[in-house]
């Protein structure tokens, strides 16, 4: 409201305008001022980041660069083995995360008895979220790697990142559950449906909207995380792709690329930038490039989702 | 206290006044719903003490009565809703006639209960669904998958309802962008639909304007005689229009309950008297 | 019980100050009707022509008394929603208005009469007029107290009482039938006298059906059909004497 509204309202209900009015706009007008500035801070660094990386990636993004493996040439260099194994690790993290964490935040809020224990348990999901992501890599290592055997392959790296953004996805399942209004389910309640059937015939897909973009935005936590991947012995120069998941011969699928090993774009941006002189920044510009607009794409399809549901699903 | 003995016998003190149509019927009347020393905690606290009412099959019953007596609470026990939320407790007796099945034991399943009780809240609450589908819904819990059989039904239920002629051009569209009063005709439409044999109706018309409230009210009337209805209600001149019998709670008993001509123009009890008339605390 | 109670207040209480109007204004006719029916008789009696064409006038207060009434109780219908003992207040105030109206048209024929009857010759003594009057005026005021204070029990035995009054009307037939016999030259003023009573015997009944309204505004309840009656002039037969 601006303060020229709210001086005429005063002074509509009779108030003395100059004293009250005036007063309280100069406080707005102040307010504003500082929230502005402070969203400027925010906005105009990230544009400039933005386009500081355009302006020196773009130039080398090409198709040459998308379809090569690394190489100690800079201009030979690409991210091929990079971006495949980011999305093969998204994919066995979303796989993993996205069952378990609605699972999980359905148990809590719909079934789990409202006791100590669920306090508790509930009390250390919301922190979870907060643990840094490197813990997750060492628990990754001791667990996976050693424990269970499983290499420093994809399969690894997906669980890793999978239990890091589990917190998240519980989370935002449980806000999207509870935004539900009580009135609904009671409606479905009292025409006689089962608690799993007011789940799955209601609660499910109302709050699809939230589930969607908590999970996208989990899974855009972890396409840029780095620290628990190098922790579990992500290579960082890979010139090779995984085993292919489809095969000629029967029975045609194939799981041997879980067990491959793997880098991902954060990796391979870590592994240029760090080199010694200037020749692979063009390189790692361009690679987080392609990571960013990854980001800014999985972001876009949570909001598609976001307002297609909330189109249908009004209270 | 009155029991239901006031439901087998007309009340005799409204000779004048009123017209006695309601002492008109047969005799016998059958009772659809009767509490027997009902009780109900919400925890600790004693919500419901000792009810004992009876619910006369195809009449309107009104249950009224100050906020925080226990009327909106009697009507949820009816269909156990009390069970979605912990550390609730039933004691004593709702016998469903014609069987005598106590519905508030534990033991009985509060579904099996809820497909023959249906329940209309106080706001509206249509599935974001579409109509056709917030209708076909209780029906599709039964089990019902034939098209032609969803929808006769879903057809019967919106005519029901009132709502058929103002919405079979758009039985696809959203159930929520119906206005208020057409909304709630369509939850009535959603509970209709299973055939209940008793409705509950919390407040149905709290959030509505007068031309929807007056909708609600006529089917209301329009349902008694096919099903027992209870509607708890804080206009008491709702309760007036479209009960056959009214009972007043109050601190989680009921004070009176009698004929709502004799409820309303000459109550027994000072209680009553002093809350229908606009005395009370 | 609903009752001699005292009722505590309405929430809004303005609703009260508009039932204690309406008593008010209840009282008032009632009042006027009662002043009516006594100068009427004093009129007769005294033979004062002046008196009785006051009454004959001031009969039109209790008419406009009357329209008031019910148009207040419209109001109060339309605008409160009246429910139980207020429900019953308003619609016996209607009741009683119309009752008091009546009231007033007897008292205005009665009062019209005696301006016949002071130009014509005194026949017999008009002691049981003067009696019927007072016991009537003493009924119509105690059923007003009824309505002013809830008193039921007051209201009952009003209803009661009416039957003194029917025995003096049957008194004050005969007497009126023997005059005309006696002498044919009576026949004019006992006519008239004979429908003053009738007039008064007619209020009595008026004012007992005031209390049996009274009766269900405070209670809710009805008295019983069958209140004690002794008008036995409907089947009376007074022999000419023989010769």
């Amino acid at each position: 409201m601006s303060g020229g509204a709210l001086s005429a309202e005063a002074a509509a209900r009779g108030m003395p305008r100059a004293s009250v009015g005036r007063l309280r706009s100069n406080a707005d007008l102040i307010f504003a001022a500082i929230g502005l500035v402070a969203l400027m801070i925010g906005v105009l660094t990230l544009t400039a980041l933005i386009v500081d990386l355009a302006v020196r990636g773009l130039p080398r993004l090409d198709l040459q660069f998308l379809t090569s493996f690394p190489s100690r040439r800079p201009a030979q260099a690409g991210i091929l083995s990079a971006w495949v194994g980011t999305a093969l690790v998204m994919l066995v993290t979303a796989v993993v995360t996205i069952p378990l964490g609605i699972a999980a935040a359905i148990y809590l809020e719909e079934y789990a008895p409202k006791n100590r224990l669920t306090a508790v348990i509930e009390v250390n999901v919301s922190n979870l979220a907060g643990v840094p992501s490197i813990i997750y890599g060492l628990l990754a290592l001791g667990l996976f790697v050693y424990l269970l055997g499983l290499g420093r392959s994809i399969l690894t790296a997906g669980l890793t990142l999978a239990l890091l953004v589990l917190p998240i996805i519980i989370v935002a399942t449980r806000e999207a559950l509870r935004a539900v209004p009580p009135t609904v389910r009671e409606a479905a309640y009292a025409l006689g449906a089962t608690r799993w059937r007011v789940i799955a015939d209601h609660l499910l897909p109302y709050s699809s909207g939230g589930i969607a973009t908590g999970v996208i935005i989990a899974l855009s936590r972890a396409i840029g995380e780095t620290a628990p991947l190098i922790t579990i012995g992500a290579l960082t120069f890979i010139a090779f792709l995984p085993a292919p998941p489809v095969r000629p011969e029967f029975p045609f699928v194939s799981f041997q690329w879980l067990f491959d090993p793997f880098t991902v774009l954060p990796i391979q941006m870590f592994n240029w930038v760090s080199r010694p002189g200037t020749d692979f920044l063009p390189n790692a510009a361009a690679a987080g490039l392609v990571l960013i607009l990854m980001t800014i794409a999985m972001n876009l399809t949570a909001i598609y989702i976001r307002i297609r549901v909330r189109r249908k699903v009004k209270w | 206290m009155v029991n239901e003995a006031a439901l087998r016998t007309p009340p005799p003190a409204v000779r004048a006044g009123v017209a006695a149509s309601a002492a008109e019927a047969p005799a016998e009347r059958r009772v659809k719903l009767r509490c027997r020393d009902f009780h109900f905690y919400y925890g600790a606290f004693h919500a419901l003490k000792g009810i004992n009412l009876a619910f006369e099959e195809g009449a309107v019953t009104a249950l009224i009565g100050p906020s925080g007596c226990g009327k909106s609470t009697l009507l949820r026990s009816f269909n156990r809703m009390h069970d979605l939320y912990p550390g609730t407790r039933y004691e004593g007796e709702v016998l469903m006639e014609p069987y005598g099945v106590n519905i508030v034991d534990r033991r009985v399943d509060a579904m099996a209960v809820r497909m023959r009780i249906g329940m209309v809240f106080q706001k509206p609450n249509p599935f974001p669904k579409s109509i056709y589908e917030n209708v076909a819904y209780g029906l599709r819990l039964r089990g019902e998958r034939r098209r032609a059989a969803l929808d006769e039904k879903v057809e019967a239920a919106l005519r029901d309802a009132a709502l058929w002629d103002e919405v079979k051009d758009r039985l696809r569209e959203p159930g929520t962008a119906l206005s208020g009063g057409q909304q709630q005709r369509l939850c009535i439409a959603r509970a209709m639909a299973t055939d209940p044999e008793v409705i509950l109706f919390d407040e149905p018309t709290s959030a509505l304007d007068p031309i929807a409230t007056a909708k609600i009210e006529d089917l209301v009337q329009q349902l008694a005689g096919r099903v027992t209805v209870v509607i708890v209600t804080h206009n008491m001149q709702q309760a007036a229009r479209v009960s056959q019998h009214t009972a007043f709670m109050y601190l989680g008993e009921v004070v009176e309950f009698g004929e709502t001509g004799q409820i309303f123009t000459a109550p027994r009890i000072q209680q009553t008297q002093d809350y229908i008339t606009g005395r009370f605390g | 019980m609903v009752g001699e109670t005292t009722t505590p207040a309405h929430t809004v209480r303005s609703y009260d100050q508009d039932l204690q109007r309406l008593r008010d204004m209840v009282a008032r006719m009632g009042g006027l009707a009662e002043r009516q029916v006594a100068d009427a008789t004093a009129a007769l009696v005294r033979r004062d022509t002046e008196l009785a064409e006051e009454v004959v006038r001031r009969d039109a207060q209790i008419d406009q008394l009357e329209r008031d009434i019910e148009a207040f109780c419209v109001r109060l219908l339309a605008l409160r929603q009246p429910m139980a003992q207020d429900l019953r207040l308003i619609v016996g105030a209607m009741r009683i208005s119309h009752a008091l109206e009546r009231i007033g048209d007897y008292a205005r024929n009665a009062a019209k009469r005696a301006i016949v009857l002071a130009g014509l010759p005194p026949i017999g003594s008009l002691n049981g007029f003067e009696r019927m009057a007072r016991l009537v005026q003493e009924n119509l005021k105690g059923a007003m107290d009824a309505l002013v204070h809830d008193d039921a029990a007051r209201a009952d035995e009003v209803w009661a009482a009416d039957e003194p009054v029917d025995e003096i009307y049957n008194g004050i037939f005969r007497e009126m039938l023997t005059h005309m016999m006696e002498d044919p030259r009576n026949i004019t003023a006992a006519t008239h006298l004979l429908f003053i009573a009738k007039n008064l015997e007619r209020i009595g009944d008026h004012t007992t059906n005031i209390a049996e309204m009274v009766h269900y505004a405070v209670r809710g309840d009805t008295l019983p059909e069958d209140r004690p009656k002794a008008d036995t002039s409907v089947s009376a037969v007074v022999r000419p004497p023989e010769g």
